[in-house]
């Protein structure tokens, strides 16, 4: 063993001198592994950054919670129809899921909050915003969504039940209506028409993948909403379950419960959707398999060439040197040294390359973290195994051709090699 | 026949034939050679160009295998066996001296003389140890970070004999050490084959140089792949110290102090 780690090292020595001797010809060759690196890495920093975002979104939408809705959460393909014709979501429904959870003293639910959602232009003074996801809900809002109150309060029961003319801003909304003023007290506008007194503020949500900000958005009673878009149409109701219950139950008992407010008879269907928050998860999957795919092309298709590179000169480094071959093998190297060295020379080329490629990385990340500091990029040390283990398996097998080629000559026939 | 020689001999070869299979011409290197070798004997193998000298020393070397016959190194059957046993005996049992040397170029002279003993499995500081003591022996001492680039032929075949040295082994095997050397630098690499010889060491020299086989204390000639004759040269010529080298050896001193 110590004996192989001896033939180790010296052939790691030869094989810095080669590359110092060589130091254009290594890195051309290097060039390859360096862009399967640079693609692995940067893949994996993607599909790093992707889940990053993921658990900050469900975080978001709260793990806790349950979304009752017409539609699941997925592309729904040729069952489009199916849920078209599903029934919507009244007010009723949402009352009466209330009524049954208050008469069950051992749910495992807490609250289920009916959401409306609409886009609204908003606008202050000579300042507007288009298009801001605004939802109309009730006083319970509170208790079950993870937005929570940076300024001001959310709307009480009283005003949930008379339909006061008032809002709760998203960050970004009030930091671009109100950029110098308090917006607490302020009034603003919608569609031009109806005012609405702003009453709280919600804290940070922070963006999605650093893509779409989570901030971008208004609450209101839905009574307050609805006189500004008719109808007694729900999105979706918001199901909070209680803190600790088991998960699976707790969606059981709000599909048993749904069934019960459709007066849906046992052998039916269901004609809703319980979505979670994992569902998102799903989705996003399928991003970072596109992600991991194209990038595992690129790797696959970089590596190739580098791979061949470094066969290629490696074999050109057999040749060139086989009177030094013939030399080591008079002085008492085994075929497995000689196999050892060359393997070493190619390993040593791809690990420079691994290296330059996850510098190359590195500085890529740093560039998109300054150009687009809230998406959630960061290098992680994984990837260095990674790299480390794709940069010496390339050498390994690039070099294992050559390497078997020199361990073979016959010593006399090396050594009358000129 | 050195009769003198007592014991098993270190090298004893029977029928040896080499034969190179060109396709539709066949080469006879060697036609059936008998050689006994015996401990701290200094011989030369002499014979024309294309006798069948170097495919001799590659045997005697365990760097190649003979077409028939029989090899015992130290009672030991060599043709027997596997590559790694051959090169732990090219190892450890043989030093090689080249004619053209066959330095690592980009290694200094140290790391030249140490390369056996990597393959002997040593630690670096023993090995750096027993490097600089081959390098005192051959009188490179104030040589030993030089490059090969940065030394003469006569330093070069110096560094090439302490390597061949390093790992103390049972016989030198040079082939036509002095063929690249001019003949002033060549007898000081013979005086230097003397003093190794005077030391214990056994030398086979491959020469075709007459003045250069009169050195040796046995001289076998080989002529068209066999012995031809094997004789004890009664009056070895010593080798010419020329004043030169003395200085240098003087100015090698003054180096030191
Ligand atoms: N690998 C080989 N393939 C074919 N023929 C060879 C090979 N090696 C040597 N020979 C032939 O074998 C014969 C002996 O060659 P060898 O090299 O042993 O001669 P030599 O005595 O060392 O000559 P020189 O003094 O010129 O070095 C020559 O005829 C040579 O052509
Ligand atoms: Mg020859």
């Amino acid at each position: 063993m110590k004996h192989f780690f001896l033939e180790i090292e010296e052939s790691l020595r030869i094989a810095f001198m080669q590359v110092r001797i060589h130091k254009t010809r290594a890195m051309l060759t290097a060039l390859g592994v360096i862009i399967g690196i640079v693609a692995v890495t940067l893949m994996g920093t993607a599909i790093n950054g992707i889940d990053n975002g993921i658990e900050n979104s469900l975080d978001m939408l709260g793990s806790e919670n349950f979304y009752v809705e017409q539609w699941p959460w997925k592309d729904v393909g040729d069952d489009w129809w199916k849920y078209r014709n599903r029934p919507e979501f009244k007010v009723e429904d949402a009352n009466l899921f209330n009524d049954i959870l208050d008469e069950t003293p051992d749910s495992l639910l807490f609250v289920a909050v009916p959401q409306v959602r609409f886009w609204i232009n908003v606008s202050y003074e000579s300042r507007s915003l288009n298009s801001i996801e605004t939802t109309g809900t009730t006083s319970e809002y509170a208790y079950a969504s993870n937005n929570e109150i940076e300024q001001g309060r959310f709307f009480s029961k009283q005003e949930d039940i008379s339909g006061s003319n008032v809002v709760i801003l998203g960050h970004d909304v009030a930091e671009n209506l109100f950029p110098n003023t308090d917006p607490i007290g302020q009034v603003v506008r919608f569609n031009q028409r109806a005012n609405y007194r702003v009453i709280g503020v919600f804290k940070r949500q922070g963006s999605f993948l650093g893509l779409f900000s989570m901030d971008n958005l208004m609450v209101m009673p839905h009574r307050a909403l609805r006189k500004i878009y008719n109808g007694n149409r729900w999105n979706s109701l918001l199901i909070k379950m209680k803190p600790g219950v088991d998960k699976d139950a707790a969606m059981d008992e709000t599909i048993g419960v749904m069934r019960r407010v459709r007066g849906l008879m046992p052998e039916k269907e269901n004609d809703f959707e319980v979505n979670r928050s994992e569902s998102i998860g799903e989705q996003l999957d399928k991003m970072k398999m596109s992600v991991a795919i194209a990038g595992l092309f690129i790797t696959g298709l970089a590596l190739f060439v580098g791979a061949i590179g470094i066969m290629n000169i490696t074999f050109v480094s057999v040749k060139e040197r086989t009177r030094e071959i013939g030399t080591r093998r008079a002085l008492g190297a085994t075929r497995r040294s000689i196999l050892v060295q060359f393997l070493t020379e190619a390993v040593f080329i791809c690990l420079i390359g691994g290296i330059v490629g996850l510098m190359l990385t590195a500085g890529i990340v740093m560039l998109v973290k300054q150009a687009m500091p809230h998406v959630p990029v960061t290098l992680s040390e994984n990837l260095f195994i990674v790299a480390a283990l794709v940069s010496v398996a390339t050498g390994i097998i690039s070099g294992f051709a050559p390497a078997w080629t020199a361990s073979k000559l016959d010593p006399a026939e090396a050594l009358r090699h000129d | 026949m050195s009769k003198l020689n007592k014991g098993t001999p270190v090298i004893d070869i029977q029928g040896v034939k080499k034969i190179y299979d060109l396709g539709e011409t066949k080469v006879e290197a060697l036609r059936g050679v008998d050689l006994q070798i015996y401990g701290n004997e200094y011989i030369a193998i002499m014979g024309p160009s294309g006798s069948g000298k170097s495919t001799l020393m590659n045997m005697l070397g365990c760097l190649d295998t003979p077409t028939e016959g029989h090899y015992h190194f130290k009672g030991e059957d060599v043709f027997e066996m596997e590559d790694n046993d051959l090169a732990r005996i090219r190892n450890r049992e043989i030093g090689f001296v080249f004619q053209s040397f066959n330095l690592l170029p980009r290694a200094n002279t140290l790391r030249n003389v140490e390369l056996p003993l990597v393959y002997a499995g040593m630690s670096r500081t023993e090995r750096l140890e027993r490097a600089t003591e081959a390098c005192i022996k051959v009188g490179l001492e104030n040589r030993m970070e030089h490059k090969p680039n940065e030394l003469s032929g006569g330093q070069r075949q110096r560094v090439a004999i302490a390597r061949a040295l390093v790992n103390n082994p049972a016989i030198i095997l040079a082939d036509e050490p002095t063929g690249n050397l001019d003949s002033k630098t060549g007898e000081e690499i013979m005086a230097l084959f003397e003093d190794l010889h005077n030391a214990g060491n056994t030398i086979i020299l491959v020469t075709h140089e007459e003045d250069i086989a009169e050195h040796a204390h046995r001289i076998v000639r080989i002529f068209d792949g066999r012995v031809a004759h094997d004789e004890i040269n009664k009056k070895p010529r010593k080798a010419l110290r020329s004043s030169a080298s003395v200085e240098q050896a003087e100015m090698a001193v003054a180096d030191l102090v």
